[in-house]
């Protein structure tokens, strides 16, 4: 594909590969929980990469694929940019800190995971995260509550994974279509 | 080793393409795949970690590549996170050239339209798994409620609520 570095178009000077990385890189440093807006911040306010209606177009795209919204972010503006080597660059830059950390995290945790204190303060901690995710369900349902198809697909969907826990693969092949062709029948 | 590394990079790739709505929506399908069918870690396990890598900074599916380093040290932490995150790049890599001509079609706003129940009905599922396995004393339910009401009513940084769970349970093993 034609970059734009390349074609040379747009009023902002094209990022290189190393500066997608330290851009991403920056985002992973400090993205503590909620990294979208600050990616927002980086790509439109602070390098100006991005005009606001680039950036909205692009994470409409990044929500449409598979993945993780932030992750996809990195990888399509890496590619637009600089093909598959600011896409690299990009996804290496945004997951470089947060990996490093995860170790970290992973030989603590194996190392004492044991003692008492510790364990009460892990549930504690898997206790509130499970708080984080019920916000997070509640905000997800409350634009939906009023339209009953699509909240017949939300409880269908939740008897199957949570209460049947049938396979994903299943459950999205059956009911993604469904879904779909519920929402290009009754509109949104 | 060869066999749960093949097991790790089979699990991640499947769900790295299934991950419509981002991370959450497959957390459940991680637990099952994890905890009920391989039985690499308990529940209660799964949500420690799973709360774990919610602490970390970045992108929320860092529970992938500690699942990865829990299981099978480097090798599977580069492993599930390879699985993880590629397929679902280079799908991003090829749609970005694509998207000029599908952004502006009918089907692309309805098949969008059509996603967006099934991510909120997976997104509800992680909240009850995860709950169902970390909430396993009154106390610790309590800090759930709380931290959930938290999240809902105000805007509390997450990992400020995050950070009074641990303290909340932290206090109960001095009683």
């Amino acid at each position: 594909m034609t970059t734009i570095a390349e074609a040379g178009q747009g009023g902002v000077s094209a990022p290189t590969t190393r500066q997608l990385f330290t851009g991403f890189l920056g985002i992973g440093l400090i993205g503590f929980g909620g990294v979208l807006p600050l990616a927002r911040r980086m790509l439109v306010d602070d390098k100006a990469w991005l005009s606001p209606q680039e950036f909205a177009d692009l994470l409409g795209l990044c929500q449409f694929l598979p993945g993780g919204n932030v992750i996809n972010m990195s990888v399509a503006v890496g590619m637009k940019f600089r093909g598959w080597r600011g896409a690299l660059a990009g996804i290496l830059g945004l997951t470089a800190v947060p990996t490093a950390f995860v170790i970290v995290l992973g030989v603590l945790y194996d190392r004492y995971s044991t003692d008492a204190h510790v364990q009460h303060l892990f549930a504690g901690l898997a206790a509130a995260s499970a708080g984080l995710l019920i916000g997070m369900a509640w905000k997800m349902l409350k634009p939906l509550l009023k339209r009953p198809v699509a909240l017949l697909v939300v409880l269908m969907l939740f008897f199957a994974v949570a209460m049947l826990r049938v396979p994903l693969i299943v459950a999205m092949l059956v009911l993604a279509p469904v879904s779909i062709l519920l929402a290009w029948r009754f509109g949104q | 080793m060869t066999a749960t590394l093949i097991a790790l990079a089979l699990i991640f790739t499947e769900l790295s393409l299934m991950a419509f709505g981002g991370g959450y929506a497959v957390l459940p399908e991680i637990q099952r795949r994890v905890v009920e069918v391989q039985h690499w870690v308990t529940p209660a396990e799964f949500s420690a970690l799973f709360a774990l890598a919610q602490a970390a900074p970045g992108p929320n599916m860092m529970i992938v590549p500690l699942i990865g380093w829990h299981v099978a040290g480097l090798p599977g932490l580069l492993v599930s996170s390879l699985a993880k995150f590629l397929p679902s790049s280079l799908i991003t890599c090829m749609a970005v050239s694509a998207w000029e001509r599908f952004r502006d079609r009918p089907w692309r706003a309805v098949v969008q339209a059509g996603l967006l129940p099934v991510t909120a009905g997976l997104v509800a599922s992680s909240a009850v798994v995860i709950t169902a396995a970390s909430a396993t004393s009154w106390w610790l339910a309590g800090l759930t409620g709380v931290t959930a009401a938290l999240s809902v009513f105000t805007r509390a940084h997450p990992v400020a609520v995050l950070a009074l769970g641990a303290v909340g349970g932290l206090a109960i093993s001095f009683f």
